[in-house]
This record gives C-alpha cells, structure tokens and sequence, in this order.
C-alpha cells in the first residue's frame, strides 16, 4: 500500500499494521498530515493544529515498539479532541471568544486516559460555542463544512470532529454529547457518534454547559473501532463527582455476536411528521436488515416523548446559566479593556466575550430559575423530565433496543437554518430523549439521500452499551456503508 | 410573550448587555422556547418528583487530607492581568 493513503484506514487496520512492523507510528503521523494540509483548507475541522507535539509523541510510541514494548491498540493512533476538552499547555478555547486564549493547565481525564494508552493528539477540532448549537455555526472563529458538500454544515456541536474523522483527517475523535452534540453531526457526516451512559465516562475537565446532560464520546469510522475506544474512555473517577463506580467489561466482546431474538421497539413518535420520507425510509430499510438477521421488531409508542424539547431546553439552559457565570473576566478567561468598575468589569466582559446563542441560553436558564419561574419552568421541567425516563425505562423492560431517525433531515445548507427558528429547534427532537434519561445511544451510517448520509440511532437502557455495539455490528457487516468516502 | 423590560431585567440578573440585534434575536428564540413550554399545561404533575439527581448517586466524599496542588506562576498564567502575584481587579472599596 502507498503509505500515503494510510489515513483512509481504520484505527484497528492501522494497529494491526503497526504491530506487525508494516509501518511505523510517524509514516501514519505525516500521512494524516498530509491529508490535513490537503483537505482542511476546504474543511476548516480544526482549531488548533498540534504537530510538534504529535511528532514527538510519535517518536516515543516508534522507540518504544522498537524495544519491543508490547503496546495497546491506541498507541501511536492519531485523534482530534474537541475543543471544549481541556489539554494541558494546548489552548481549549470552546470555539468562543471568551477562552479564545486560555490555556489549560490540567488534562482531562479522558486525555489523560488516552495520551497514557499512547493516542496522539493531531488537533483540537471547531464547535458550536460552548457546544451550544446544532451546525458548528455559533463558532467564534470559523464555519466547519461537511466533508460530503461543502456548501452544507456538518451539524453541531462537535461538528469540527465528525468532519475530520469523516475528511480522514483524524482516525477517530472526542467530543461532547449534551442534547446530540455527537449522534447529530455523525449522523450528517456519516461517520459512527457515541454517547455513553450518564456517568460511565469521566467529564472531569471538559467544559461544563449543563452538567445533568453532558457526557463525553467519540467518534470513530466503523464499529470495531469505537468498542476499541470506548474501551479506554470508560471507568471510574473520582475527579468526577456522578462518574458511576461500575465495571462495563471489554466491549470488543459484543462485536461479532447473533442478534437473533434481539427485541428491538420502533417508537412511532419518532417516525412522524417533521421527519423528512427519504430518512424515514432509510431508516426502516436499516431496521428490516437487522430483522433478516433475526431480531424481533414492534412499534412502540412514547407519549412524553414530544416534551422532550421544551424539557431539555429549560432544564440545559438553567444548568448552562450556572455554569457560565464563572466567566466573569476576573480569574481566566477575556476581559474587556474598557471598564469603570468591577460591575462594569463583568458586565462588559460577558456581553464582549460571548455570543448571541450562548448569551441566549444564560438568560433563559436565568429567566427559568427565576423566583417568579421557577415552579412553573425550571421545576415542572424536572418533573417531565421524571416521566419521560420513566417511560423509557418501561419500554426497555421489553425491549433491548429502541431504534429512530438520528436526525431529522439530511445537512442543510450552511446559513439556512440557523435563520429557521423552528427548524433548528426540533432538529433536536430525536436526541435529546436519551440525555434527559441518562441512556447510552450510538448513530451509525445507514445510507444516502441525495448523497448525503443518513444515521440510525440506536439506544439501550442504562448501562445497555453492549446491546447497542451488538447491534451495530451485525448491521455494519451486513450494509458497509462506512466504507463510502466522500470525494475532496 | 416575554416583555422588553422583561428581557432586559434578565439580561442585567445575568450581567449582560444586549445589543439591539442580539435583543432581537433573543427575544424571538425566547418566545418560541416559552410557547413549546406551554405543553406541559396539559400535564397533571402534582405528584411527580422532579428528577434532579439521574443517576441516584449521594454525595461523594472522599478524606479530607492535604495533597500536591498547582502554583501561583500556574494558576495565575490565565489570568488577564496580574500585580503582586495577585489577580489585578479594579478598587471595590472607596
């Protein structure tokens, strides 16, 4: 193989190429960078490029295998972080002009976890500012483009990593999943996007929106590669106040399995107007390979599932509106140069350094935490929010997995939506459901409208991880619709 | 509807200032917010616990013992600006 096509790869073909002494970590390095100085002109994926660090972690993982040091599946791997996951000495400006020149002092947990098991960092991948948004446009610095057409977003938030995964620019990349930020932009970019259960990946030194919802996942270009991920993303932390003290197990363990028998529930709300017919279709042709595979298939219906929105859009934006007065412009972070007092200090920092979204969100979990709106908002929202978990929980009594759209629609054009209110916001509606309850939920590839890539989402209960990689599986064997590549 | 003095008290609550595109913008996405958070009107919540706490979990404490921490020159490298090892603010006492 010419060494310059290593990047269209998989992380697992990579490793196996590694270990046999086919190639060593910095030919992998320089052609991942080559396909960045190519494509990322057109793709502008990344923040921050991170190349002297790169090379010479590479040169420690190359000298390492020359010893003979018997290493894991991620050494020597290239990876995009998102941007709003702290990197020690590496700037973490969570696409805003607020951090635009914060430099973190600590790691993340999961950066640690993964510069330990020898991953190397390429670069830090664009977002919606703070996460918040659905198309990477809220970004402070730069419009991120769908590898599959560039005149469309990529989604959002953690647009800029599904797109360098997607542009093989990275061979697999963090981000942040809050109400979609992960499933959404997989979806549109055609690539897998992971969100765990609540608790069962660190958050310690990821950037706080709304801390109820937040988790951290990743993206990865077919199934094998994100249980070899999650594999090392998982565990306890005691950095992290709701990390869950529990054992998941190998997650390479559920891949190749039989599906037969597996209970699968399609519920019809997801399936309804709003969501456009050639996705829909698209879908159920998914759910129907899965059923020649043997599951077991009913729809399902979720009556609380059309509060979904309004549920999490209070409950986020109060937990954002908490967490986002730390930025006062008096420890880190911008502070305006104009002020006549510490009042003034805050005010005009905060009004400088943030945009319109994030501004918006901190004055509708301000307004919803209110005294005048707390029971008629922020409270009555925790109280639905009670009702569609519970609900949840009842179908998965019956059912191992639940199947719906990832998204709504294919990726719209950039500037279209963010001008459509309504749009942008029911764009949420498929994903939300499974931050409000705490489940796990994956988006795979599962084909194309107007050639552009569709993503079935697929949930489990709590803790049900492994239901959904063996899903997942069995359906990627039998589809390979990872294996299409846009052009650049 | 939220009410531009409304809108504006908020804003103040949360120490920002709003320009008149980003009022109007706000404005909008906050009535649409508030319009869909109408629907749970049709909902009988009086004996539903408000889920706080997803996953259960009490308080966790660890020992209280001292331990390695950063330094002032680490901590203070973010800061945007400095004097005396201190972060500089503006006089708050007259």
């Amino acid at each position: 193989m010419n060494t310059l096509d290593l990047f269209s790869l998989t992380l697992h073909e990579i490793r196996d190429m590694m270990r046999n002494g086919e190639i060593s970590s910095k030919e992998v390095l320089d052609s991942v960078y080559g396909r960045i100085e190519a494509v990322e002109d057109k793709i502008e994926a990344y923040l921050t490029l991170t190349k002297d660090y790169a090379y010479e972690a590479a040169e420690s993982i190359d000298k390492r295998r020359l010893k003979g040091e018997k290493l894991g599946d991620l050494a020597g791997i290239p990876m995009a972080v998102k941007d709003n996951i702290s990197t020690k000495g590496i700037k973490t400006t969570c696409a805003s002009k607020m951090l635009e020149n914060y430099i973190p002092p600590f790691d993340a947990h999961v950066f640690e976890k993964l510069k330990e098991a020898g991953a190397i960092l390429v670069g830090k991948t664009n977002l919606d500012e703070f996460a918040m948004g659905c198309s990477t446009e809220t970004s402070a610095f730069k419009i991120t483009k769908n590898p599959w057409d560039l005149e469309r977003v990529p989604g959002g938030s953690s647009g800029g990593s599904a797109a360098a995964v997607a542009a093989d620019e990275a061979y697999f990349a963090i981000g942040s999943d809050t109400g979609g930020s992960m499933r959404q932009p997989a979806s549109l970019c055609g690539v897998i996007g992971f969100k765990p259960t609540y608790g069962a990946i660190s958050r310690y030194g990821l950037v706080a929106f709304a801390s109820s919802f937040d988790q951290i996942g990743t993206f990865a270009k077919d199934v094998e590669d994100c249980a070899i991920i999650l594999n090392y993303l998982y565990g306890y932390d005691e950095k992290d106040t709701t990390s869950l003290p529990i054992e998941f197990g190998d997650f390479k363990e559920a891949l190749n399995k039989d599906i037969k028998g597996m209970k699968i529930g399609l519920p019809k709300e997801y399936y309804d107007k709003g969501i456009d017919g050639e996705v829909k279709e698209m879908i159920l042709d998914g759910v129907k390979v899965l059923e020649r595979l043997g599951a077991h298939v009913e729809e399902i219906s979720l009556p609380y599932a059309k509060y979904a929105v309004p549920v999490y859009y209070i409950i986020s934006s109060s937990e954002a509106s908490s967490n986002l007065a730390r930025f006062d412009g008096v420890r880190y972070g911008y502070r305006a140069k104009e002020y006549k007092d510490l009042e003034e200090l805050y005010v005009n920092s905060r009004s400088q350094g943030f945009g319109s979204e994030v501004k918006f969100r901190i004055m509708l979990g301000t307004y919803s935490l209110s005294s005048k709106c707390y029971d008629t908002h922020y409270n009555r929202a925790l109280k639905v929010r009670r009702l569609i978990k519970q609900e949840l929980e009842e179908a998965f009594v019956k059912y191992d997995i639940l199947i719906t759209p990832t998204y709504p629609t294919i990726a719209s054009k950039i500037g279209e939506k963010s001008e459509d209110l309504v749009a942008m916001y029911m764009s949420d509606i498929c994903t939300v459901t499974a931050n409000i309850a705490g489940i796990p939920a994956m988006s795979i590839p599962c084909g194309f409208s107007k050639g552009l890539p569709v993503g079935m989402q697929i949930m489990s209960k709590a803790m049900g991880e492994a239901d959904i990689i063996k899903a997942a599986h069995a359906f990627e064997k039998n589809t390979n619709y990872y294996k299409n590549k846009p052009t650049l | 509807m939220i009410e531009k003095k409304e809108l504006l008290n908020i804003a103040s609550l949360a120490k920002l200032k709003l320009s008149e595109e980003d009022e109007e913008k706000i404005t909008k996405k906050f009535n649409l917010v508030l319009n869909y958070a109408r629907m749970f009107d049709e909902l009988d919540l009086e004996n539903v616990e408000p889920l706080v706490n997803i996953n259960n979990l009490s308080n966790v404490m660890r020992e209280d013992e001292p331990m390695e921490s950063y330094d002032r020159e680490t901590l203070l490298a973010n800061a945007p600006e400095k004097l005396y090892g201190c972060i500089k603010v503006s006089k708050i006492i007259e």
